[in-house]
């Protein structure tokens, strides 16, 4: 009993994780059609930011949103003078995304060196809970209850808001959109640097708990790519279930059969796109 | 055009010819780095039958490299084959053996389109890389496993000018035997699949079968490529399934030039030469690699083939105009 | 700028780049002069292994700094080369080395695979390869034949876990718990830990394997027993500060010991109090309070800013080896075969880890550290810092630990599979 109730609590926290991750992803790729290959990037830059502020400010909750928004006004720079030239050449997009992804990878080598850092987190998230005997790692907790509410935020923002309606017209038909007045470009941008902040976001939160190295950034890619792919493109819902079966899938993957735990994250995700191959709640 | 189709044959064979003549009068590190070129080469061309010429962008292409090279390995080491003139039929086999694995992928990954197609041959490119990294007493995991030699046949492989030139030949027979499938009409309907495979699917064309078959041929060619690897190298790690090196071979036919055979190869020596030679004399070479991606976006939207076209436009009074943006299917 | 005169410009740039990189293809065709040393030096300068080259390469060069490049009369010019850490490159470069550079011997790797791909290139050139850091067991063991101008100057992975079980069993440890990272460097120190251990009355009772680059122990912390007396480590890069931070978190109390890399001075700068009280093996330790590594830590942390780990001490004290062996040929380079005899004759009595020296199969004897990591302040540093206090040394250990040569390579290479878990439940 005790094994699957921790082992379902690691699933969540850790489909927390990459949610931030990957929400961001979806919502380019539903907005805007580009496969960003510089996700990744923006994840690990977002961690080594918040250990600059950290080291400079001593202020870990300080990290957190300087991390967020200077990763998104990286965004908003590559997307508004590098992509929007490419249009919906996808090719071209993948090229240009892994060519920033490469300058990253490299300048974040020269900036911050090679060694594998933690980002220090306040002593209050390093305990643990004890509940009937079994240990709830604080910090995990925190991921899923952050994760909580940046999710209903975004949510509510998409749901509700008419920044949010034209975001959701946008995802839809572009064309139509544009039809009616929208500023598609405009949007683009917005939901680009909204994106990169969210996986900056995920890299100072999720950096406390796996670390900032140099390969992180191509580490977290493809599993950015498992939950967008499985949830489908463009949809927060997608994102959200989709991280929460990629993180569940894996954990017990990995406890129960250990032999293969190195394909509990593809082998699946293969599955599931030969039978659905948009995805389970993706349009395309 | 019939003169513009001649000129660009008569400068690929000027290539050629160029190549082979190099050989024994290159320094040996560049000689190295031609053979690896050619190599990867295969390995890209074949890659870019699925991307440039159907539309297909495949991030897995890595793992036929990885079964021929592993499959030679293992014979080599454990059996002793391959080593003597049976090496023509470990080639033979090896590409028979990604032919296999590809027509088993295919099944999986030729119900998804775009970026979907994309992200499953992700994921099955790195199930051969777990399968490597975990199938210790196959593979050795790893550590890799050693070719102590590469084969005898008539004259000795180890001389590098004369393994230079059974991947030469090798190259030139793949180039040779894949323009004549893409010029085919089986190659043409590819084309039209790539530029819209509903029209194709009207006309009546079984455009899964079209797609699933090319999908086997280049994963043919990714064994035959990896036999010649295995033996280049003689050492075969996980390394060559790994998800890097997959996307090396999508980068290197965007760069090259999608849809032109020979863009892949040279995709393939300008990235080979700026990561092993350019790293030779700077430290700072990745950024070089990755300004050179962008700069090629921009700039040369059909690839580094494009570049004498782009050259001969810069002397036009009104200059290029900038690469339309081409709304999505 | 109009956009005609840009385009122009890069072109022309491009051009130029070109031709200039064609005319430098011919170039560097130097023969070694008779007082010079030539060596190649392979580590991974770029991806995730960068700043281990980084401290490779700093080691080396501090020693070389120090003698002014002069080693007893060979002048030394050393060619660094990046092997990114992927194999087939580091062949490319090793033979790019020996062709152009024409270096007399080759040396580095990190990665047990570059090991494995150099180890051949040595053989094929006649040509010696110093390992300083590439721990694979096999490659002075069962391989050596294969590869009979290989060095090693480092260690072998299950050199030192071989002693740390002895030490388990004389701290009345009975039952141990194994995490190890599920890889060919896991499973020979896992292996080293498990012989020696069970052959001196313990039991190993479950054996893990996470993944290499595992980001999240949940999986595999739910697995582990709560009877046993310590839970043995093998950890390395991202996994070590990871894995201690989680295994407390997780509420684990029962004691943590493992391979010298779950905690070596690479990775615990950047690890948590959680890490005090973690015992590893190493042949190394920053925190050793001899003259030699005061001096040499005191130096290297003023050159680089920050304390020495075993890659940049290994680099140090094989740059030392080589300069005494060159002593004895009056700086005269004694060729391929003379100078690995003279390596393995060679016996260092004063060196930063302490005495080493090499067994007959190129691999070194040396001592073999207990440490314990404790906060405190050392060598005259400000603050309280995380340290690897030495608690037992064992010293002349080889790769064999006690067993006999002959007896012990009869066996099979250690592997996830052998030792078998006779104990486990």
């Amino acid at each position: 009993m005790n094994f699957w109730v921790t082992q379902t609590f690691n699933g969540i926290s850790y489909g927390a994780l990459l949610f931030l991750l990957s929400s961001g992803l979806s919502l380019i790729f539903g907005v805007m059609r580009i496969v960003n290959l510089s996700h990744g990037s923006y994840f690990l830059l977002g961690g080594y930011v918040a250990l600059t502020v950290i080291r400079a400010t001593g202020s870990w909750l300080l990290a957190i949103p300087l991390s967020a928004l200077s990763i998104g006004v990286v965004g908003l720079l590559m997307e508004r003078l590098f992509l929007r030239r490419l249009g919906f050449d996808a090719l071209r997009q993948v090229l240009l995304t892994i060519g920033f992804a490469l300058l990253f990878q490299q300048a974040a080598l020269d900036l911050w060196g090679g060694e594998s850092r933690t980002i220090a987190v306040p002593p209050v998230l390093g305990q643990s809970a004890q509940l009937f005997g079994l240990y709830f790692p604080m910090y995990r907790v925190f991921m899923i209850g952050l994760v909580a509410v940046v999710g209903s935020i975004l949510w509510w923002t998409i749901e509700t808001t008419r920044f949010g309606a034209i975001i959701r017209a946008t995802v839809d038909d572009a064309q139509m959109a544009r039809g009616v007045g929208v500023d598609t470009s405009r949007v683009s941008m917005a939901v680009f640097a909204l994106g990169a902040s969210l996986a900056a976001l995920g890299g100072v939160i999720g950096g406390g708990f796996t670390g900032i190295y140099p390969g992180l950034d191509f580490e977290v890619l493809p599993l950015a790519f498992a939950v967008v792919i499985i949830g489908g493109m463009g949809s927060l819902r997608g994102a959200l279930v989709g991280s929460l079966i990629v993180g569940l899938m894996d954990n017990f993957g990995k406890a129960l059969f250990p032999e293969l735990a190195y394909f509990t994250l593809y082998a699946p995700m293969a599955l599931i796109l030969a039978v659905k191959p948009s995805g389970l709640f993706g349009r395309d | 055009m019939a003169a513009t189709a001649r000129t660009k044959l008569l400068l690929v064979a000027a290539m050629l010819i160029a190549l082979a003549a190099v050989a024994p009068i290159a320094n040996s590190f560049v000689l190295l780095l031609l053979t690896k070129t050619l190599v990867f080469g295969i390995l890209a061309m074949s890659a870019d039958l699925l991307l440039g010429y159907t539309g297909l962008a495949t991030m897995g292409h890595a793992a036929y490299l990885a079964v021929g090279a592993y499959f030679t390995a293992i014979l080599a080491e454990r059996y002793s084959i391959g080593l003597g003139c049976d090496f023509f039929a470990v080639l033979a086999a090896g590409t028979l053996l990604g032919a296999a694995v590809a027509a088993l992928f295919g099944l999986i990954a030729m119900r998804s389109t775009g970026v979907y197609f994309l992200m499953i041959t992700l994921a099955l490119g790195m199930v051969v890389w777990g399968l490597a990294y975990r199938w210790n007493s196959l593979t050795r995991g790893d550590n890799g496993i050693n070719i102590a030699h590469r084969p005898t046949c008539g004259v000795a492989f180890s001389d590098p000018i004369a393994y230079y030139y059974v991947v030469f030949t090798a190259f030139v027979l793949v180039l040779g035997g894949l323009y004549v499938l893409v010029n085919s009409p089986f190659g043409r309907s590819l084309v039209g699949i790539r530029e819209s495979e509903v029209r194709m699917r009207i006309l009546g064309y079984n455009t899964w079968l079209h797609k699933y078959l090319i999908f086997v041929i280049a994963g043919a060619c990714g064994g035959f490529a990896g036999v010649l690897w295995a033996y280049l190298n003689r050492i075969v790690s996980p390394e060559d399934a790994i998800l890097t090196t997959s996307v090396d071979a999508l980068l290197m036919v965007i760069l090259g030039g999608p849809g032109t055979l020979v863009g892949a190869a040279i995709g393939a020596g300008v990235v080979l030469f700026l990561r092993e030679y350019l790293s030779t004399q700077v430290t700072w070479w990745q950024y070089v690699l990755g300004i050179v991606y962008i700069l090629t976006i921009y700039y040369l939207p059909e690839g580094l083939i494009g570049l004498p076209g782009y050259l001969r436009g810069l002397h036009r009074t009104k200059g290029r105009p900038t690469p339309a943006a081409e709304p999505s299917p | 700028m109009g956009a005609n005169l840009k385009q122009r410009v890069k072109a022309s740039i491009g051009l130029a780049a070109a031709i200039a990189m064609g005319a430098t293809f011919g170039a560097g065709q130097r023969s070694a002069a008779a007082e010079e040393l030539r060596i190649g030096f392979l580590a991974p300068f770029t991806g995730g292994f960068a700043q281990n080259g980084e401290d490779m390469k700093n080691g080396f060069n501090m020693y070389l700094e120090e003698v002014h490049s002069d080693f007893a009369g060979a002048k030394v010019t050393i060619i660094f080369e990046d092997e990114q850490a992927k194999p087939p490159v580091a062949v490319t470069k090793a033979q790019k080395l020996i062709d152009q550079d024409k270096v007399q011997f080759i040396m580095g790797g990190v990665l047990a695979s570059t090991g494995y791909a150099l180890a051949p290139v040595s053989t094929r050139n006649q040509l010696a390869y110093v390992m300083p850091v590439s721990a694979a067991d096999d490659l002075t063991q069962r391989e050596r034949t294969n590869f009979p101008y290989v060095v090693r100057t480092g260690w072998t992975g299950s050199q030192t876990t071989h002693a740390l079980g002895q030490w388990a069993c004389d701290q009345g440890m009975k039952r141990v718990g194994i995490v190890a990272a599920d890889y060919a460097f896991g499973y020979e120190s896992a292996g080293g830990f498990q012989t020696a251990f069970e052959d001196c009355g313990g039991k190993v009772v479950q054996k893990i394997w996470p993944p290499l680059g595992t980001k999240d122990f949940g999986p595999f912390l739910t697995q582990i027993r709560g009877d046993v007396d310590a839970v043995f480590t093998v950890m390395v890069g991202p996994m070590s500060p990871q894995f201690p931070a989680q295994y407390a978190a997780a509420g684990f109390k029962k004691p943590l010991i493992g391979q010298g890399t779950s905690a070596d001075e690479f990775s615990l700068p950047f690890m948590g109090d959680d890490a005090i009280g973690h015992v590893t093996a190493l042949q190394y330790s920053a925190a050793l309070e001899t003259p030699r590594n005061t001096a040499f830590v005191k130096k290297y942390r003023s050159l680089y800013g920050k304390v020495p780990s075993y890659y940049s001490e290994t680099n140090y004290t094989t740059a030392q080896w080589i300069h005494e062996v060159m002593k004895k040929t009056g700086g005269k380079w004694p060729g391929t075969k003379e100078f690995v005899r003279m390596m393995e004759a060679t016996q260092l009595a004063d060196t930063v880890r302490g005495p080493v020296r090499l067994d007959d199969m190129g691999s070194p004897i040396q001592n073999v550290y207990i440490r314990r990591v404790e906060k405190k302040q050392m060598f005259g540093f400000p603050n309280a810092e995380l340290w690897n206090t030495v608690i037992k040394t064992y010293p002349n250990t080889s790769q064999f630990w006690t067993y006999k040569k002959d007896e012990y390579l009869k066996k099979p290479l250690y592997s996830r599979d052998f030792p078998a878990c006779k104990y486990c439940e």
